[in-house]
């Protein structure tokens, strides 16, 4: 197994277990928590895709990853701001309380 | 093995070789090492002599502190402990040591409901950052301990870690003070990141490298006497005072206290602390004040160079911890003259003043690049830097109602 | 791979497992900061040293105390009484197991991943910031206006609300709100402080 594989086993592992908490846990922090783990875990695809692959001199996969954290760090921002102001309504982080379409 | 020292001059003077002693015998004693084990020995030395310093100086800076205050507020400071066990007063200065005897024997409560893996762990997880930090700032010519290529974002990396362990401190105590304290230090620990972060960006737009050394470098050099440190320009002056105020706020000193105001909240996120993680959190406290007034040191204040041409026989890291003890006797002024600002006050200042402030200073430092060498550079950046000042002040400051000022001194 | 490669991997999933299924939503905060140092750790050994530290001074230094603030603002910090799984949780798990499965199976038997090993790549912040500045400024731009556009919106969203005196529908909303019942679980320090003996 290459170092290249190795990698992509963690990742695909990462992935994984950040699937099984986002659409198993009740309280829809950790369904974010779920989303940033399956984020991190594409991140790290990109970078050993770029250590290990061909042309690693046009650091394209350094950059894919610099903004995919910006991104990331934005929308968990926007998207606890979201729990938040639900919780304000609903008085409860549990997701599966949140059914009513009307507010 | 001095003698072989100061055999193998081979063109060096004696300044030279005073100045490079300390890396002459890191190099001798690595050279007593099998070569394979040669890095790790390296690595293992570097490593080992921050922590000893650096607490060596914590030692000494406490007391320092008890005294400098004891001063200012017209009262002697401690004066009686000098080497234990005899009468040598030496002024004060061994009083380190019943205090540290005393935190290492003091019992470790620990509240029953606190929740007590991660009540263990944050003064570690305050440590281990604040250690890392010391790693890139150069203490001397070739004295750095790690040149990484991105050094300045990596101490403010492991900068944003510290405030992890000032929240797990907070929630497992258990106490709702505690939990305030905690919250608030956050707050105004991540609202004063931002000034110091981009007061440190206009340094590293001019000299055009994250690397701590480069940075130095680029402040070694000397125009009729006078070194070329960036505190010497307008935009260099403004940024080091807003690095400054960010570095008293992160650092958690007054006037920025106010989480750990013991007449407010008694300790803040580390009431529940006793006997050595007190003892532990001090130390993070004052290792990360030393820290960030190096850091401040080696962006604005030229790091190890001496500030006069004439002076540069001076020993560099000499220079370097002469301009920290500089620094920190400010912050101890600082600490026994300013009242304790209020979270609005200390909120609405780092928004609407350090930060529009810090943003103009960037514009300035690439106007001052890009206008060449003109003494009208200076007037258009000081020029810029004032006007926003004095704006940015006014928004401030036009609907308090301050009442006339009155002084009573003590007879 | 190397044994430091393991190690780092094998506490980066620990990590992340913890994350995921421990009880206390802290504990869950917590074991991801630990989880996204290790991905840190591992961006370093694959020689991506800007990636690494960014990734430190952005999740672990933001995201981590953004969801830490979450969790004590949606008043969520107690350990939970009731169930911490959704209904159908086994489907879910059993879902996450295929795509490792396939993802996993991918990665060993496919044909087109490089077989040499290139030498390590010269990746300079002078280089990354000529990049930036020339191949991918567009990106930069877009990367600026988002941030500006999730930093304003996150604060228009979880800003309170200003209760409206003249209208009757948010009067309504908050009679609604008070006829609720009380949450089940009252916040942490009320309900123990008897027992806590702070």
């Amino acid at each position: 197994m290459t170092p290249l594989q190795g990698c992509l086993l963690v990742s695909a592992l990462l992935f994984a277990i950040g699937l099984a908490g986002a659409v198993t846990r009740r309280n829809a922090i950790l369904a974010l928590v779920g989303i940033e783990l399956m984020l991190n875990a594409a991140n790290l695809n990109f970078i050993a895709f770029w250590r290990y692959g061909p042309h690693p001199e046009a650091l394209s996969g350094m950059m894919v990853v610099i903004f995919s954290i910006a991104i990331a760090a934005a929308e968990a921002a926007v998207g606890l701001a979201l729990i938040i102001a639900i919780y304000r309504h609903y008085r409860t982080a549990n997701l599966d309380e949140m059914k009513n379409l009307k507010g | 093995m001095m003698l072989e020292i100061a055999l193998e001059l081979d063109g060096r003077n004696m300044f030279e070789t005073l100045d490079q002693i300390f890396v002459t015998l890191k190099h001798q004693a690595v050279g007593f090492v099998p070569d394979a084990w040669q890095p790790l020995v390296s690595a293992l030395i570097s490593v080992a002599l921050i922590p000893l310093v650096f607490a060596t100086l914590f030692a000494f800076v406490t007391v320092f502190e008890r005294k400098g205050i004891g001063r200012i507020q017209n009262r002697y400071g401690p004066n009686r402990v000098g080497i234990p066990l005899t009468k040598i007063r030496l002024c004060g200065f061994g009083q380190f040591i019943p205090d540290g005897i005393k935190s290492l024997t003091k019992e470790d409560i620990v509240p029953r409901a606190a929740d007590q893996v991660v009540h263990f762990l944050a003064p570690v997880v305050l440590l281990i950052p604040v250690l890392l930090a010391y790693a890139v700032l150069p203490m001397g010519r070739n004295m750095t301990a790690v040149d990484l290529d991105a050094g300045v974002l990596f101490f403010f990396a492991v900068g944003g870690a510290v405030e992890l362990s000032v929240f797990m401190a907070g929630w497992s105590s258990h106490n709702k003070y505690s939990l305030l304290g905690a919250m608030r230090a956050i707050a105004q620990m991540i609202s004063y990141e931002i000034p110091l972060i981009l007061s440190a960006v206009t340094v590293i737009m001019i000299v055009g490298s994250l690397k701590t050394v480069d940075i130095v470098a680029a402040q070694n050099h000397y125009t009729f006497g006078l070194a070329h440190w960036f505190v010497f320009t307008p935009w260099g002056l403004a940024g080091f005072i807003l690095f400054f105020i960010a570095s008293l706020a992160e650092s958690n000193r007054t006037p920025f206290d106010l989480p750990e105001a013991e007449s407010e909240i008694i300790a803040g996120y580390f009431t529940e602390y006793s006997g050595f993680k007190f003892a532990l959190f001090f130390l993070g406290e004052y290792l990360g004040m030393f820290a960030i007034n190096g850091l401040g040191i080696t962006l604005f204040l030229g790091g190890w160079t001496a500030p006069f041409s004439f002076l540069t026989w001076g020993p560099s890291y000499v220079w370097f911890f002469a301009k920290l003890m500089a620094l920190v006797f400010a912050f101890i002024w600082i600490r026994a003259t300013l009242p304790r600002l209020r979270m609005d006050q200390l909120m609405n200042f780092a928004w609407k003043f350090m930060l529009p402030l810090s943003l103009v200073n960037i514009v300035a430092a690439g106007v001052w690049h890009f206008m060449g060498h003109s003494p009208l550079r200076w007037v258009v950046c000081t020029s810029l830097i004032f006007g926003a000042y004095a704006i940015l002040g006014w928004g401030l400051m036009h609907n308090q109602k301050l009442g006339k000022r009155t002084y009573h001194f003590a007879d | 791979m190397s044994p430091v490669f393991l190690i780092i991997a094998f506490v980066t999933l620990f990590a992340a497992a913890a994350a995921m299924s421990l009880r206390n939503l802290v504990h869950c905060a917590l074991s991801l900061v630990v989880a996204l140092a290790g991905l840190a750790a591992l961006y370093l050994q694959l020689d991506a040293q800007f990636v690494g530290f960014a990734q430190i001074l952005v999740y672990v230094g933001a995201v981590a105390i953004l969801i830490v603030f979450a969790v004590l603002l949606t008043r969520s910090d107690a350990t939970p009484n009731q169930a911490i799984l959704a209904p159908g949780w086994i489907v879910g798990i059993a879902v996450s197991a295929v795509v490792f499965a396939t993802l996993g199976w991918a990665a060993l038997n496919s044909t087109g991943l490089p077989k040499e090993m290139s030498p390590a790549p010269v990746a300079t912040v002078k280089n990354i910031g000529d990049m930036l500045m020339t191949q991918y400024v567009l990106p930069l731009e877009v990367i600026g206006l988002l941030l500006t556009a999730a930093l304003i919106g996150a604060v228009i969203i979880a800003m309170k609300e200003e209760p409206l005196s003249n209208s009757g529908r948010s009067r309504s909303d908050g009679a609604s709100l008070s006829k609720k019942s009380e949450p089940p679980h009252v916040g942490s320090y009320g309900s123990e402080k008897e027992g806590g003996g702070v």
